[in-house]
């Protein structure tokens, strides 16, 4: 079983949602999870990433402004165990794939630090033995894939950088191998990516991705750019890899249905934090932070209930000047002056112990859970 | 009966290129009632937004409408002359765009440009303009808006431009709304503004709208009826509910189901084979037979128009009195 080692202020809940995750049975157990021992694949330790976005240093001084630092991501903190999916989901600015950059080590963190395997990401990364072990696989299949080189280059180009195989012949039967793997054809190496339709470059990223035998993948909204029957076949072949091969993924996405297929655990962003983290179902069928339940609410309704439903009104505040206390307080039905004021921990909720919430309102009990949110505002 | 605000015949869009003519859109009817919004759905490449450009006369060249015609209010617009056509831009037709900093002018002010657009339109004095520029910036949500008249787009985040982009677009009160992804560029919370927004609009001003998406969620809180395409043709068209619920085109059943349900986890979506073909390799007969699994001898051959279903119109052979026998094959083994 999955031992969660998390520092910080958050600990304790974390420790209790563990507790609670083993408790709701086999969905929450991952079958790989004895596959390569017990620990997590990856822990990120109230991880944090700033940018400084001030304007050049002179122009700064004749118009007497401070430095402007854009706080992509402040303090985050979750724990994958291995064979699962942890997805983290949130609009734009949210943070969401500055956190994937930070755990492939594609951004040194500001602040925190992301465990890989039991070894920090910083040492792993510097070794190649350890650094085949993560892949990432990107949005946009037309800028990912270098378009002057043929696929059979593009695929192997892990295998030779790591000397995985140094044998021609056996490079290429390997990436025949990898090509059938994800549904494309031992043929279609010859070609170049201009040739394919972005499902079928996704495809060839994920080969590519593969190739080096990675167990933990980081897919940064890889269906996003697809359309929705494409995006069906990628899921599944997702799916599917993990289950042959026992990955262990990172998936960041904005789309919730799309996460709901493929997550054991999800996390909602807000703003550079994680709002909400709790088991796909818990979430889905109990999400407890304002926002997450403000986002369930605003999804179009394709079973056209006639379900009237109440938009979140507002906009995302900008990450360079958040608002003080808890982030989504601007937005938020519940709000009170606490809310304004002090910026919340992540705690089990009560009444879904198996999720952690950052959120005044939940761990006061004045969410009213049971009720629509502009419902819940009017009661608390 | 009142006739059809916009009305789509037989159209078809070619693009000549080195290699050969290229048919992008064939043998395209519908037609749109006032008040009434028809959602355009399909994959990239299907056709959507071509319709849409091809409506308000901005096919890219050398794109051209070889057949067909496109009426609206029974006047024919598709051979008009590019300073008529651009009058009744604006004025008759109005566009909303999925990316709205293209949209809008960066070097001129908010207000500026809506007032612009009533001025040419609807001939209004300067003072007028100003007033219902106002007046539109706040029915479209934008807050303190006698202030924020006077800012440029870029002071604006995304969701607000959208807004202001529907604004402009609504601000010379046109009959007819081409509207190409008018959310695919925003997050979830301020789509759902923005389609609440669209949707009162349409109601309280009776205009009639074409909404082009790859979202068959806003398709089906939005939408009267939808037209799904493939490959440059109409594969089904119907009322929302019956396209989304009981679709009748085997590539209309494929496309829904394999939208991922939010309520429940399916251990294997559904999935269609196989890629849509490209404009230079439709393959005769249906273009969908070859990933479809109830295709037959005659799908591989002949074209299927729209034919009657029992609540769409559905262009495929199953439909077809004639091929009786095979339906009956193709569902014994569905």
């Amino acid at each position: 079983m999955a031992e969660q080692i998390v520092a910080g202020p958050t600990a304790a809940a974390f420790a209790a949602a563990t507790e609670a995750a083993r408790d709701a049975g086999p969905a929450a157990v991952p079958a790989f999870a004895h596959a390569a021992g017990a620990g997590p694949m990856l822990e990120a330790e109230e991880l944090a990433r700033h940018f400084d976005v001030s304007r050049p240093l002179l122009q700064r001084l004749f118009a007497g402004e401070a430095r402007r630092i854009l706080r992509a991501v402040d303090g985050v903190s979750f724990s994958i165990p291995k064979g699962t999916t942890l997805s983290l989901v949130g609009e734009s600015g949210c943070g969401k794939s500055t956190v994937a950059r930070l755990v492939v080590g594609l951004y040194p963190p500001t602040r925190g630090r992301a465990i890989f395997d039991g070894q920090d990401l910083a040492q792993a990364r510097a070794d190649s033995a350890q650094r085949r072990r993560m892949q990432m696989i990107f949005q946009d299949p037309y800028a990912s894939l270098n378009p002057r080189w043929r696929v059979q280059d593009i695929i192997a180009e892990p295998i030779r950088a790591f000397g995985l195989v140094t044998d021609r012949g056996a490079q290429r039967d390997r990436v025949a191998q990898l090509l059938t793997q994800v549904g494309l054809s031992p043929l279609d190496g010859e070609k170049f990516p201009h040739e394919f339709s972005g499902g079928q470059r996704q495809r060839i990223s994920i080969a590519r991705a593969l190739s080096s035998n990675p167990e933990f993948l980081v897919c940064d909204e890889p269906t996003s750019a697809l359309d929705v029957s494409v995006q069906a076949q990628i899921l599944n072949l997702m799916k599917a890899l993990q289950r042959d091969l026992g990955l262990t993924y990172l998936f960041i996405s904005h789309n919730l249905a799309v996460v709901r297929q493929i997550s054991d655990r999800i996390g909602v962003m807000y703003l550079g934090r994680i709002a909400e983290l709790a088991p796909a179902e818990t979430l889905f069928t109990t999400p407890r932070h304002p926002y997450t339940r403000a986002l369930m609410e605003a999804i179009p309704d394709l079973d056209m209930t006639g379900r009237k439903r109440i938009p979140v009104g507002g906009e995302v505040p900008s990450p360079i000047s958040p608002p003080p206390g808890c982030p989504f307080h601007p937005r938020c039905p519940l709000a009170n002056d606490r809310c304004r004021a002090e910026v919340p921990a992540l705690l089990s909720a009560r009444g879904t112990p198996e999720s952690v919430v950052a959120c005044h309102a939940v761990e006061e009990g004045r969410d009213h859970i049971e009720a629509p949110l502009a419902v819940a505002a009017a009661l608390s | 009966m009142m006739p059809a605000l916009l009305e789509v015949e037989d159209l078809r869009v070619e693009f000549p290129t080195r290699r050969g003519l290229l048919t992008a859109l064939d043998g395209i009817s519908f037609a749109i009632d006032p008040g009434e919004v028809l959602g355009v759905v399909g994959e990239s490449g299907a056709g959507k937004s071509m319709t849409g450009a091809a409506i308000i006369g901005l096919l890219e060249p050398p794109g051209r409408i070889a057949a067909g015609q496109i009426r609206l209010a029974g006047r024919r617009i598709d051979t008009l002359p590019y300073e008529e056509m651009r009058k009744i831009r604006g004025r008759e037709i109005g566009a909303i765009f999925q990316d709205p900093l293209t949209t809008l002018n960066p070097l001129y002010r908010i207000g500026d440009q809506l007032i612009e657009t009533m001025q040419t339109h609807l001939g209004v004095n300067a003072a007028e303009a100003r007033r219902r520029a106002i007046e539109w910036l706040e029915l479209v949500g934008i807050p303190a808006a006698a202030q924020r008249v006077d800012s440029y787009p870029h002071e604006f985040s995304g969701g607000m431009r959208q807004r202001v982009v529907i604004a402009l677009a609504l601000c010379a009160e046109p009959k007819l709304i081409v509207a190409d992804e008018p959310t695919t560029a925003l997050d979830v919370s301020i789509q759902a503004q923005v389609i609440a927004l669209l949707k009162r609009l349409a109601r309280e001003k009776g205009t009639a709208m074409m909404l082009v998406t790859h979202d068959m969620g806003v398709i089906a809180e939005t939408a009267d009826r939808v037209a799904v395409m493939y490959a440059g043709r109409i594969a089904e068209i119907g009322p929302v509910r019956e396209v989304v619920r009981h679709p009748k085109h085997p590539y209309s059943v494929g496309l829904m189901a394999s939208i991922p349900p939010l309520d429940r986890r399916v251990e294997r979506l559904a999935q269609i084979e196989g890629a849509m073909p490209r404009l230079s390799a439709v393959p005769p007969g249906c273009a969908f037979n070859p990933r479809c699994p109830y295709a037959f001898d005659r799908c591989r051959t002949e074209r299927p128009e729209l034919l009657e279903t029992d609540a769409t119109r559905a262009a495929c052979w199953l439909y077809d009195a004639a091929s009786e026998r095979h339906v009956a094959g193709a569902r014994a083994h569905g």
